[in-house]
């Protein structure tokens, strides 16, 4: 072994090894947990467990809560993912203009809610959101909207987290889509204008193509956030009301830390686990078939 | 030229509406946060103090004897134990990362790629799916209910080397070899000539790092049963739990986890938005 080589595993073993201790391996075991009926019992003896198969996976499929929280993911990012990328790139668009002035301060004031607790700001926006005496809907009443009840109506608990979750993570694609839109070419831009292209026409035909690419992979890493909602239900909603803000995570973590069901929870995540890989896969392919472009 | 001026104008205007209603929730959170209590749910709500009092902090943060026994809402010791967790945190995932990122892009060993291609493989698996489990180790090795079990899955930092290492092909190899011709050992080289040229990369990963930790949930959620070492989030998740209809104090709760996140994002945001975007670009 050469000096080099020496040095280098001295530098990669500390950190490969914890990889390997709190990641590779319980993430292996999780695949075995998963095929175990592993409930309180077992952990209180470890001979209590035994080997079910799939039968957690079949379980979960006759589980009308699993169904329900898969749902409730499945509305979190449908609606989520557009409302998020969309005023990131309405933010994005109003930075970029040329005659803004103090960029920098506009930009760090709308980034800073990105880099904020979940926790403490869903404890602002769960008053923000109150029915009597919230800001939201005294502004609603201003314009003569009655009051609604945001986190205690099932068909409106969603639509009332989505508000939070927009504006806590719009910033991140904000500042991605930033970087995008000043490198879309100033002379084809330019060439357009001369040719009496309107503002729309300009944005549809030059900008918009240039920076789709950015757009498609944020919105396919953002499905990925919505998937992994968590501590926003936990906190503002506690998964109601009428299970409407259930989520895939929130119910492991209830399956598993709540009811002790761990072999039934470490089922749940390896579901989330293969809709990640599904996304990951679309992601790939996207980002692949716009190189070739 | 005035039909510019009025654009200008207006774009201006713009950006500034939207940056008040996104930093709305905030200011107002500090002002609700100085109210006097019971005054954020009164009818109508009001939107500023009437006075600036400091009572709601003083109920969250002081200690006092209630029916002969001490009370407090245990935030000043979350407050301590989310310093020393992120703190500890970002310490120690530095040491161990930014060697191994620039081992990765510049030394030699056999088997680096491979090992490389299943770092990156394993970034599409999400950490929830070790969590079960490796609660069910730490409580084997009695690890939970500790600052290393909050701790430990931290270190696991794949994106941390792969980030480093990023940075670290940009630097020449010639320097590097001229090092090693002057008789410089590999640790000399690293520590006198590396650790330098990659100092700018590393205070962005210290403040993803630091920030990442403090504002985790779930995973101290998990393996904190004892209240006396909850972190901030999860000290703040259990009060809002039980003292939902006090808004004054919840926000004075909200105020004490993100103020300290603010003071250090604020003048350190160059080396975040830099980072965030060569992540995103490279990776």
């Amino acid at each position: 072994m050469t000096r080099q080589e020496r040095t280098a595993w001295g530098f990669v073993l500390p950190v490969l090894a914890i990889i390997l201790f709190v990641f590779a391996l319980p993430t292996l075991l999780a695949l075995a947990l998963s095929v175990t009926d592993y409930s309180i019992y077992a952990l209180a003896d470890w001979g209590a467990l035994r080997f079910v198969g799939l039968g957690n996976f079949t379980g979960l499929l006759t589980t009308p809560l699993f169904w329900r929280a898969l749902g409730n993911t499945a509305l979190f990012a449908l609606l989520g993912v557009p409302m998020a990328i969309g005023t990131s790139l309405a933010a994005a668009l109003l930075l970029h203009d040329a005659s803004v002035r103090w960029k920098p301060l506009w930009r760090v004031l709308l980034f800073a809610p990105y880099v904020t607790s979940v926790v403490a700001t869903a404890v602002v926006w769960r008053f923000l959101l109150n029915t009597r005496f919230g800001l939201l809907n005294r502004a609603l009443g201003w314009i003569g909207v009655p009051p609604v009840d945001w986190l205690g109506d099932p068909h409106a608990s969603i639509p009332a987290i989505l508000l939070f979750v927009t504006w806590k993570i719009f910033g991140y694609n904000m500042i991605v889509f930033t970087a995008a839109l000043s490198a879309v070419p100033h002379d084809l831009m330019e060439a357009a204008r001369l040719d009496g292209a309107s503002r729309w026409t300009r944005f549809r035909h030059v900008t918009l193509p240039a920076i789709g690419p950015t757009l498609l992979l944020a919105a396919v890493m953002s499905v990925a956030g919505f998937l992994q909602i968590f501590a926003e239900p936990y906190v503002m909603t506690l998964g109601g009301p009428a299970q409407s803000t259930t989520t895939v995570l929130y119910f492991m973590f209830d399956e598993g830390f709540k009811w002790w069901n761990l072999g039934q929870a470490s089922a749940v995540a390896f579901i989330l686990f293969l809709m990640i890989l599904a996304l990951t896969f679309a992601q790939a392919r996207i980002g692949r078939r716009y190189e070739w472009l | 030229m005035t039909r510019r001026r009025w654009r200008a104008i207006a774009a201006n205007a713009a950006v500034a509406a939207a940056t008040l209603l996104t930093a709305a929730p905030l200011v107002w959170m500090v002002l609700v946060s100085f109210m006097p209590r019971g005054e954020s749910s009164r009818f109508p709500p009001r939107l500023w103090p009437s006075r600036w009092s400091w009572e709601n902090y003083h109920e969250l943060l002081a200690r006092r004897l209630i029916d002969g026994a001490w009370f407090d809402y245990r935030i000043v010791p979350a407050l301590w134990n989310s310093l020393a967790v992120a703190g500890l945190s970002t310490l120690l995932g530095l040491l161990l990362t930014v060697p191994a990122g620039y081992a990765f892009a510049k030394l030699r060993f056999r088997g680096r790629e491979r090992l490389l291609q299943l770092l990156v493989g394993a970034l599409v698996v999400p950490g929830q799916v070790a969590m079960l489990p490796l609660f069910l180790i730490f409580k084997e090795l009695g690890l939970v209910n500790s600052y290393a079990g909050v701790i430990l899955p931290s270190l696991a930092g794949i994106f941390a080397i792969l980030f480093v290492r990023q940075a670290a092909l940009s630097i020449p190899d010639e320097m590097l070899d001229a090092a090693r011709l002057d008789g410089a050992s590999e640790r000399r080289i690293f520590a006198q000539i590396v650790l330098p040229l990659l100092a700018p990369i590393t205070v962005t990963l210290a403040l993803f790092m630091f920030l990442g930790s403090w504002n985790d949930f779930l995973w101290p959620l998990i393996v904190l049963a004892d209240q006396h070492l909850y972190t901030l989030p999860v000290a703040v998740a259990a009060i809002s739990r039980e003292h939902a209809a006090d808004g004054e104090l919840m926000m004075a709760a909200a105020v004490v986890t993100t103020l300290p996140v603010l003071i250090l994002f604020v003048p350190l945001q160059r080396y975040y938005i830099s980072g965030l975007l060569g992540g995103s670009i490279k990776g």
